[in-house]
């Protein structure tokens, strides 16, 4: 029955690339995008890495959907055909070119161990340390999240850096023109009711579940980025509904990127303080006189700094894109 | 599930493909960026059939399981994936911008203006 379910999804997965490829209307594209991200969060629940589903159903089923749509309000919906008639050999080469290159691949898999082995290479170097002693080590039931914040915090480290550079490289490209005057807003959904209401009773709950989500990410699915994603969530259809002035009333910009940094600050500032007491960089076993109880300390903050930097960045986006598609309106 | 044996990887390949072919083809800067992301996710797939094993759990550690899918793969692409969005937040950015300063996203249309200029 699993295997079933399993080939299904792959199988609707492609088919929704095709689709893609096949679809001239941007808008019905952006939804196309959506369901293969959700269907490939179901696919993650299938290979047991509910973590990474959670990450990639608020993600690829709901922000970048959201981002999208919003981009193509600004830049137009249907994808033009195209004007030169002799590029028409273009679709032919690249479909030559990527069916050798698939080809070749397929031909590599060959090599790869059969799906699902337990003594692949893949199971066998670091991975059985981790699921060994990170019970004694860390003192934690999620071993995803004892190897995303202890083991391999440096890493995470630099992903969050990155994640900041990003939401200042979107500053930088979109805020001149858009922060100078204030929006007026256009049209708004609040007119509707049901949604109002519906949304009104959701919203907290998404917030609580978002907490949920960050604090318990150590004992069940769950941590810093997914949070992040889900309490931003609840910020962005808020300022879906009522608008982008009356959301700016709630989290004003400076505020937001503020706790951007401050997200990542108070990572560093743990691998610092450990640091200070004698360790190297991010080792949490310095953090408390008791190694254990030092390393949960240490998660717990530094999954709260990935937390606020992710939901900071993703609310910084989406205002900053919605507020520049407001001005685009506004010139026409 | 035996007979599974290298189908991930295969539809990996092919998704990846299509996604690769969305990029080289398409005119349009959008539909390119969700090529990027298809290509993107098939990576993602690749990776988490690779940390399954057949009879294994999800890992955390409970009493009497003993079986454990690969933590691992599992960390890499989850904060790949938000890695992921905010880099396709920043390529919208400068779709946006691109269409700002010339008035299209169509790639040959862009060229075009170029040309002229």
């Amino acid at each position: 029955m699993e295997s079933f379910v399993h080939v299904v999804i792959l199988s609707m997965l492609v088919t929704t690339a095709i689709a893609i490829v096949r679809v001239k209307d941007l808008f019905a594209v952006t939804m196309l995008a959506g369901i293969y991200g959700l269907l490939s969060a179901s696919f993650f629940v299938l290979m047991d890495a509910h973590d990474v589903a959670f990450t990639e159903a608020a993600v690829g089923a709901g922000i970048s959907t959201l981002l999208i749509l919003t981009t193509l309000s600004m830049t137009g919906r249907f994808e033009k055909a195209s004007v030169k008639p002799q590029a028409d050999y273009r679709p032919l080469l690249a479909l030559a070119l990527v069916t050798v290159t698939g080809a070749l691949l397929i031909y590599g898999t060959q090599d790869m161990p059969g799906f699902g082995t337990a003594d692949a290479p893949v199971q066998t170097h670091v991975v059985p340390r981790y699921l060994n002693d990170s019970a004694t080590e860390i003192g934690i039931p999620n071993v995803v999240a004892s190897i995303l914040a202890s083991y391999r915090g440096y890493d995470t480290f630099g992903e969050v850096v990155v994640i900041f550079t990003a939401g200042i490289g979107v500053l930088a490209m979109m805020m001149s023109k858009a922060s100078s005057t204030p929006v007026v807003q256009t049209s708004l959904m609040s007119d509707h009711v049901v949604l109002r209401i519906v949304s009104k009773m959701l919203i907290p709950l998404i917030m609580l579940f978002a907490l949920y989500v960050q604090f318990h990410g150590e004992y069940g699915p769950g941590g810093g980025f997914q949070a992040g994603v889900i309490f931003a969530s609840a910020f962005i259809l808020y300022a879906m509904l009522f608008g982008l002035t009356e959301a700016r009333k709630v989290v004003n910009n400076t505020l937001v990127q503020l706790l951007s940094a401050l997200g990542v600050l108070l990572y560093g500032s743990v691998g610092v303080v450990a640091m200070i007491n004698g360790g190297s960089f991010l080792d949490y076993d310095f953090l408390s006189a008791d190694p254990v109880a030092g390393q949960m300390l240490g998660i717990l903050l530094v999954e709260l700094g990935v937390g606020i930097t992710v939901a900071s960045v993703m609310i910084i986006i989406f205002f900053t894109f919605t507020a520049r598609s407001q001005k685009a309106g506004e010139s026409d | 599930m035996e007979f599974l044996g290298l189908f991930n990887y295969w539809v990996v390949i092919v998704l990846m493909m299509i996604g690769f072919y969305i990029v080289i083809c398409s005119n349009n800067l959008i539909k390119k960026l969700i090529g990027l992301t298809i290509f993107q996710t098939s990576v993602f797939i690749m990776y988490i059939s690779m940390g399954k094993i057949i009879g294994g759990t999800a890992p955390v550690l409970a009493e009497g399981i003993t079986l454990y899918s690969n933590p691992l793969t599992h960390v890499l692409i989850l904060t790949a994936i938000v890695v992921g969005i905010a880099t396709t937040a920043l390529g919208l950015a400068i779709v946006v911008r691109i269409h700002e300063g010339y008035g299209t996203v169509e790639e040959d249309e862009i060229h075009a203006k170029d040309k002229q200029a």
